[in-house]
C-alpha cells in the first residue's frame, strides 16, 4: 500500500508562497526549472551556498520561485550582477537563469565579456525564439521569415547561433538541448554545475501562446513535435555548424574544456602581491 | 598573509582621485567595479595597485552599466563596494542605481564631474550632474549625495559616504569636480582606530523568520547578504516586506516607495552636514559647493575686508538638501549668491527654500572654476 505524502520530494527546493507560477500552459520555463532543481537534488547541492541570479523577462521568475538566496535585477544585467557576487564571495554557487532577449540583446556585452574572462558563473539560457512577456516580439534568436509582433512581414535578421557564440567568447562548458530532452538537460546541468569556468547551456524553449500562434504551433504539443522531428543529437559537433533552422536543430554538448577561471588567477596574483610585500 | 596596511597613517601629498581611493579602502571598501573615464581614471588605476594588496577585489567592467551591477551584487555578496565615473558612465549606470535604491543595496558611486552634456568637457570641471544625482533614474526615491572642497574632503567624505551607504543602505554619491580630482594638497590620515567605520544592521531573527525588507523603527531592514543561510529573495519589481513580488498592488507599492523615500527624509537631519562662515550678520550670503566653495570663501573674506556683510553657506551634502540651512540664513540676508559651474541646477533649491530672499545666479561653463575676483564682483554688485 502506498502511503499518501503531503509534500513533493523537490517542494523544498521551490518558495511555495511564489506559487502559482505565470508562466503560460505550454510554457517550456516550468520544465526547465523542473530539470534544475532535479540537478540540485541528484547532486545535494548545498542550498545555503546556492545564488539564483535572473534578469526580466518570463524565466526571469525562475529565480524567486527557487528556494535559496535569490536576485531579479534590471533588465540584460544578470550576468554583470553575478559576477561581483562571485567575485566577492567565491564559495557561493552562482546560477543565471535567464532568457535569450535578456542574455543576448540588451545583455549580450555581458555575456560574451564574463566567457572571455572565464568567470565562474553558470548560465542557464531560455531560448523561446521572442519576447514573450511583452507580446511576442522579434529578438536575438528569432529565426528568419518568423512572424512576430514586430516583423509582421517575416524576420529579416539573421538570428544568432548561442552555442557558437558561447564556444567563440571562451565559455568551458556548451550545450544545447530542448525541453524534449529533459534528461539530457538534467545531465547536462549536473556538469554545468560540476565545471569550475563560465559555462552554458542553452534550451531551446516551447512559447506556444507568444511565438507558436503567430507561426502555425499554436499548442506545446505541436512545438514539441517540431523538437522531436528536426533535433539532432550530435555531442562535440563543430558549434559553428549547429546554426538552427526550421529543418534542423543540432543538439547536445559542444565543449567540455578547463582552463584557468578569472577567480584562481586574481587568487593566485593576490596572494603572490601579498607575499612580496611581507619580503619587502 | 597580513599584506599592506588598509589605512596609511600619516601627512601625505596626494591627488583628490587617490584621496578618494584610499578613504575607500581605509572605510572597508573591498570591491571596486569601474571603467576608465576622464577624469575618475586614476581612483580606478589606485584602486587597482592597492586592492590586491588589503585583499580586496579591483575588476575593470566592460561598460558602466556592468560596473554598478557588479558593485550591487558584490553589496549582497556581503563586501562594501563602489565604482567612479563621470559624466558619461554616470549617465549609463542611472537604471542600476535605481535598482539599488529599489533593493536597498549599500555602494559608493563617485562621480567626478566634467563639462557635459554628452561627452562634453573631458578634462574640464563641471557642476553639471547635482541634479543628474537626485533625479537621474525614473521613479521616486531618495540618495545621499555629498560634494567634497578639497583633496582632504576626498578622503574623509569618501569614507563618510560608506558609512550613510551603509547606515540607510541606500546609493550614495561622492559628488566631486575635476579640479577636486586633480588637485595635489596635504592630506592627514588618522591612525585606524580614530576613524568612525559602519557596518550594515545585520538580522537577529533565524532565517525562517526573516523577512528581508522589514523595516526596523529607523525604517532601515538590517540585512542578510548570500551564503549566509537566510534564502532570501530580492528583486526591483515593486515587493512586499518578504522581498517578492506584489505588481499589481497599489498598497504594497505606496508602503515601499513612501518608505524608501522616507528612510532618508525622516532622518535628513542627521545626515545634512554644512559649512557656514561668517553667517551670524551676513546679509550677502554666498551658497557654494564643491572647488566653488574655495573660491567663494576667500570672495567672502575679502568683501568683509571692504565692509560688505558676507557670508558662506557651503553645503558638504547635496542630497538631502539642507534646505532649513537655506532658509535660517535666507531671513537676514538681503541677497544669496550661488555661483555653480553649470547653467543653474541647485541654485532652484535655493530659490525654493529661500522664501522670497532674492537668490542670484552665477553659472560657469567651460573653464577653470570662479575665480575669488569674479565671486567677489559679483558680491559687490548684488550686494547694493
Amino acid at each position: 500500500m502506498t502511503e499518501a505524502v503531503e509534500q513533493h520530494p523537490l517542494s523544498k527546493y521551490l518558495r511555495a508562497a511564489m506559487m502559482p507560477h505565470i508562466w503560460c500552459t505550454g510554457c517550456g520555463n516550468g520544465i526547465i526549472l523542473n530539470a534544475f532543481v532535479h540537478a540540485l537534488d541528484e547532486l545535494q547541492i548545498n542550498l545555503d551556498k546556492l545564488v539564483v541570479v535572473s534578469g526580466i523577462g518570463c524565466i526571469g521568475r525562475a529565480a524567486g520561485y527557487t528556494n535559496v538566496d535569490s536576485f531579479h535585477t534590471t533588465h540584460g544585467r544578470p550576468i554583470a550582477f553575478a559576477t561581483g557576487v562571485k567575485l566577492a564571495n567565491p564559495q557561493l554557487e552562482v546560477v543565471v537563469i535567464s532568457g535569450d532577449g535578456d542574455l543576448f540583446a540588451i545583455g549580450g556585452n555581458h555575456f560574451i565579456h564574463a566567457a572571455r574572462r572565464n568567470i565562474g558563473i553558470k548560465v542557464i539560457c531560455a531560448n523561446n525564439f521572442n519576447y514573450g512577456m511583452t507580446g511576442g516580439q522579434v529578438g536575438p534568436t528569432t529565426p528568419l521569415d518568423a512572424l512576430t509582433t514586430t516583423t509582421p512581414y517575416g524576420n529579416i535578421e539573421h538570428p544568432f547561433n548561442l552555442v557558437h557564440l558561447a564556444a567563440a567568447a571562451g565559455a568551458t562548458y556548451v550545450a544545447r538541448w530542448t525541453t524534449l530532452h529533459v534528461r539530457m538537460l538534467t545531465m547536462s546541468i549536473k556538469k554545468l554545475l560540476q565545471r569550475k569556468g563560465f559555462s552554458f547551456i542553452e534550451v531551446i524553449s516551447p512559447c506556444p501562446e507568444i511565438y507558436g500562434r503567430h507561426n502555425k504551433m499554436r499548442t506545446g504539443l505541436e512545438m514539441m513535435e517540431w523538437f522531436k522531428k528536426v533535433s539532432v543529437i550530435a555531442n562535440f559537433s563543430d558549434p559553428a555548424k549547429a546554426e538552427i533552422t526550421p529543418e534542423k536543430i543540432v543538439v547536445g554538448e559542444f565543449v567540455d574544456i578547463e582552463k584557468p577561471t578569472y577567480e584562481e588567477l586574481l587568487h593566485n596574483k593576490m596572494a603572490q602581491i601579498m607575499k612580496e610585500g611581507e619580503e619587502e | 598573509m597580513t599584506g599592506e596596511k588598509a589605512v596609511l597613517t600619516g601627512v601625505h601629498f596626494m591627488s583628490g582621485d587617490i584621496a578618494c581611493a584610499e578613504g575607500a579602502i581605509a572605510a572597508g571598501c573591498r570591491f571596486f567595479a569601474g571603467y576608465p573615464i576622464t577624469p575618475a581614471t586614476e581612483i580606478a588605476e589606485h584602486i587597482a595597485a592597492r586592492m590586491p594588496k588589503v585583499g580586496g577585489i579591483y575588476i575593470q567592467m566592460e561598460d558602466e552599466i556592468a560596473s554598478i551591477a557588479a558593485v550591487i551584487g558584490a553589496s549582497y555578496a556581503g563586501l562594501k563596494a563602489m565604482t567612479a565615473t563621470s559624466g558619461p558612465g554616470f549617465s549609463l549606470m542611472q537604471e542600476n542605481i535605481g535598482l539599488a535604491a529599489m533593493t536597498e543595496a549599500p555602494c559608493v558611486i563617485v562621480d567626478v564631474m566634467r563639462g557635459g552634456p554628452s561627452t562634453g568637457q573631458p578634462t574640464l570641471p563641471g557642476q553639471q550632474d547635482v541634479m543628474q544625482a537626485k533625479w537621474g533614474s525614473h521613479g521616486d526615491y531618495e540618495i545621499i549625495a555629498l560634494a567634497p572642497s578639497s583633496v582632504q574632503e576626498m578622503f574623509d567624505l569618501t569614507i563618510e559616504a560608506f558609512n550613510l551607504a551603509e547606515t540607510y543602505r541606500v546609493p550614495t554619491f561622492v559628488m566631486a569636480d575635476e579640479v577636486v580630482a586633480h588637485m595635489w594638497e596635504k592630506v592627514v590620515i588618522p591612525p585606524a582606530e580614530k576613524i568612525r567605520i559602519v557596518n550594515r544592521k545585520k538580522p537577529n531573527t533565524p532565517p525562517d523568520k526573516y523577512a528581508p525588507f522589514m523595516p526596523d523603527n529607523d525604517l532601515v531592514p538590517p540585512m542578510a547578504c548570500f551564503g549566509e543561510g537566510f534564502r532570501f529573495h530580492a528583486t526591483g519589481l515593486t515587493h512586499d516586506e518578504y522581498g517578492y513580488p506584489r505588481t499589481q498592488s497599489s498598497e504594497v507599492q505606496m508602503r515601499l516607495v513612501q518608505r524608501l523615500c522616507d528612510k532618508i527624509r525622516k532622518n535628513a537631519d542627521k545626515i545634512i552636514r554644512v559649512e557656514e562662515q561668517m553667517l551670524e550678520d551676513a546679509e550677502i550670503v554666498v551658497f557654494a559647493y564643491g572647488i566653488v566653495a574655495r573660491a567663494a570663501l576667500s570672495a567672502v573674506r575679502k568683501a568683509r575686508q571692504q565692509g560688505i556683510k558676507a557670508g558662506l553657506l557651503r553645503p558638504i551634502t547635496l542630497w538631502p538638501f539642507p534646505e532649513k540651512h537655506v532658509t535660517k540664513a535666507a531671513e537676514k540676508a538681503r541677497a544669496i549668491i550661488v555661483p555653480e559651474m553649470n547653467c543653474g541646477q541647485m541654485v532652484r533649491e535655493v530659490e525654493r527654500a529661500a522664501k522670497g530672499t532674492s537668490v542670484f545666479h552665477m553659472p560657469k561653463l567651460g573653464e577653470e572654476p570662479h575665480t575669488p575676483m569674479e565671486i567677489l564682483e559679483f558680491i559687490r554688485r548684488h550686494g547694493k
